[in-house]
């Protein structure tokens, strides 16, 4: 039974980073048809600017997440307004440019911060554990669902019950009607780049809580399952990216530990293979 | 009269096909006036170019403004309220949130208007608009064109698959709707087009191929056979 409770918590810790990852992929990919390879870059920001800010300028832990997360969200605007507003409409230029941006930001951290690993600054409630039902939980993974918990409520207050909100769901639906009733999607386009950003850096930060360090690939290989999570989910649903990521961080962490390491990726991949062979268009996305 | 909109040498060229070869005619700033034209002779392509959704070239002037050179949203902010063929609904939105997208500025918006020619729509404000039937959908598209205070309504084939009773409706609305602002129609549904429209322009294979009264082209068969293919 405790190994049940652990595996579950963890599964939804590592799902809530998932989630974190992908709802703003989601979002961007949805409203904007950009699948954007450089989201993991956004992640990185945000976790060296909140471990920089923590060993540099002496930030306590939710100041130095908040620097952090502020320098992923203006590297996203900035990335949104410079590389890809020029190259809307034009899917393969898109997509060489973000992967180009994605390496191009691997190898600048590396040159500024080293390739190996860094100990990140946890606060010290986050390295302590707690008893549930017999299991001794991590604190963090409680840290990373009430993140990601946050963050799915604020979406959703967002796009429910704001303009720009009901501009992104529409949008998501048909960008061309919502230029046709007089609206600039673009600001739109920026606004999710923001958002988007803005929740990857705070997954960048809380990864590495997680794993107790940060290093320059750490982005790309997390974007990986939060691509994999936005398929599952349905391009542009951010419930059905909740959805996707839960499911996909308990597969994972359960396969792994009763079947055999590597057999969690696997088991992801099928589960992957099984939604779209069932639903084209994912768990509650758009038809495909 | 001078007209509201005039366009000129519009030419939209979509792959290898040149759809629109050199359109131009303008429109009167009072009344309704119907593009007709047979399947594929460009009638929608002509209302997505003033709009400015497909690439175009040539010239589009409203009121002496030339705007052809903007983008849509621009294009539509200066005043043109639109309706497309396919009704262009949000299904995941409720019949409200699709009216509330459709404001522009900060009013005052006409929801007494729309709600006095659509009673359906303030009963149905919670509902998603994806659960509409048909001539509903079509409530909401031309509501959503009502919402503003437009200087010109573009509508396209508004009656498109609808019950009878539902496009004697419809023409009832667009009537109506012509009283406070000219209209730029496209319809296929010639009983619609005597009823209701002042002006016609033929369009065939992306030229121009007749402008005139409503009246007198739709009072000559011949002349109606031999450019719509109907009497």
């Amino acid at each position: 039974m405790s190994n049940i409770v652990l595996l579950a918590l963890t599964g939804l810790g590592l799902g809530a980073l998932y989630f974190l990852i992908a709802s703003g992929l989601s979002l961007i990919f949805g409203l904007a048809d950009v699948l954007n390879f450089a989201h993991g870059l956004f992640l990185a920001v945000g976790a060296y600017g909140t471990w920089w800010s923590s060993t540099h300028l002496g930030f306590p832990f939710v100041p130095a997440v908040m620097f952090g997360v502020v320098a992923g969200t203006v590297t996203a605007v900035l990335v949104e307004t410079l590389l890809i507003r020029p190259l809307y409409r034009r899917t393969i230029e898109q997509v060489l440019v973000t992967v180009g941006l994605s390496l191009a930001g691997v190898a600048l951290l590396q040159a500024a911060f080293g390739a190996d690993p860094l100990t990140f600054p946890r606060p010290e409630w986050a390295t302590g554990t707690t008893r549930i039902l017999g299991a001794i939980v991590p604190n963090d993974r409680f840290l990373l669902i009430g993140a990601a918990v946050v963050v799915l409520v604020a979406i959703q207050v967002f796009l429910r019950r704001t303009r720009f909100g009901l501009i992104v769901r529409a949008g998501v639906e048909d960008r061309t009607m919502v230029t046709a009733l007089g609206i600039n999607v673009r600001t739109a386009f920026t606004l999710v780049f923001a958002i988007g950003g803005a929740a990857a850096a705070l997954a960048g930060a809380l990864a590495g809580v997680y794993f107790g360090n940060v290093s320059p690939g750490q982005g790309t290989s997390l974007l990986i399952f939060a691509f994999i999570v936005v398929v599952i989910g349905g391009m542009g649903s951010v419930t059905g990216s909740a959805i996707a990521a839960v499911l996909v961080g308990l597969v994972q962490q359960f396969t792994s530990f009763y079947a055999a390491a590597g057999v969690g990726e696997a088991s992801v991949v099928l589960l992957l293979a099984v939604v779209l062979l069932a639903r084209p268009g994912g768990l509650a996305g758009r038809a495909a | 009269m001078t007209p509201l909109l005039e366009i000129a040498d519009l030419h939209v060229r979509i792959g290898s096909s040149h759809i629109l070869q050199g359109i131009g005619f303008a429109v009167p700033a009072t009344g309704v006036t119907a593009v007709l034209g047979r399947n594929g002779a460009g009638k929608t392509t002509t209302l997505k170019a003033v709009l400015g959704i497909v690439p175009k070239t040539g010239s589009v002037r409203l009121d002496g403004e030339e705007i052809g050179a903007l983008p849509t949203h621009a294009i539509v902010r200066r005043g043109l309220g639109y309706a497309p063929e396919d009704r262009g609904i949000f299904a995941g939105l409720t019949v409200t949130e699709n009216l509330r997208l459709a404001e522009r500025g900060r009013g005052p918006h006409r929801y007494d208007l729309v709600y006095e020619m659509f009673p359906e729509l303030k009963q149905r404000g919670a509902q998603r608009a994806g659960t509409l039937s048909g001539g509903q959908q079509q409530m909401v598209a031309i509501g959503r064109t009502l919402l503003n205070d437009n200087r010109m309504l573009l509508v396209d084939e508004p009656t498109k698959g609808l019950a009878p009773k539902i496009v004697t409706e419809v023409a009832d609305v667009l009537e109506r709707a012509a009283r406070e602002v000219p209209i730029l129609l496209v319809e296929q549904n010639l009983a619609l087009v005597r009823r209701i429209a002042d002006h016609v322009v033929v369009i065939e294979q992306g030229t121009v191929v007749h402008t005139g009264e409503a009246a007198s082209l739709l009072s000559d068969p011949d002349l109606t056979r031999e450019l719509l293919g109907v009497a």
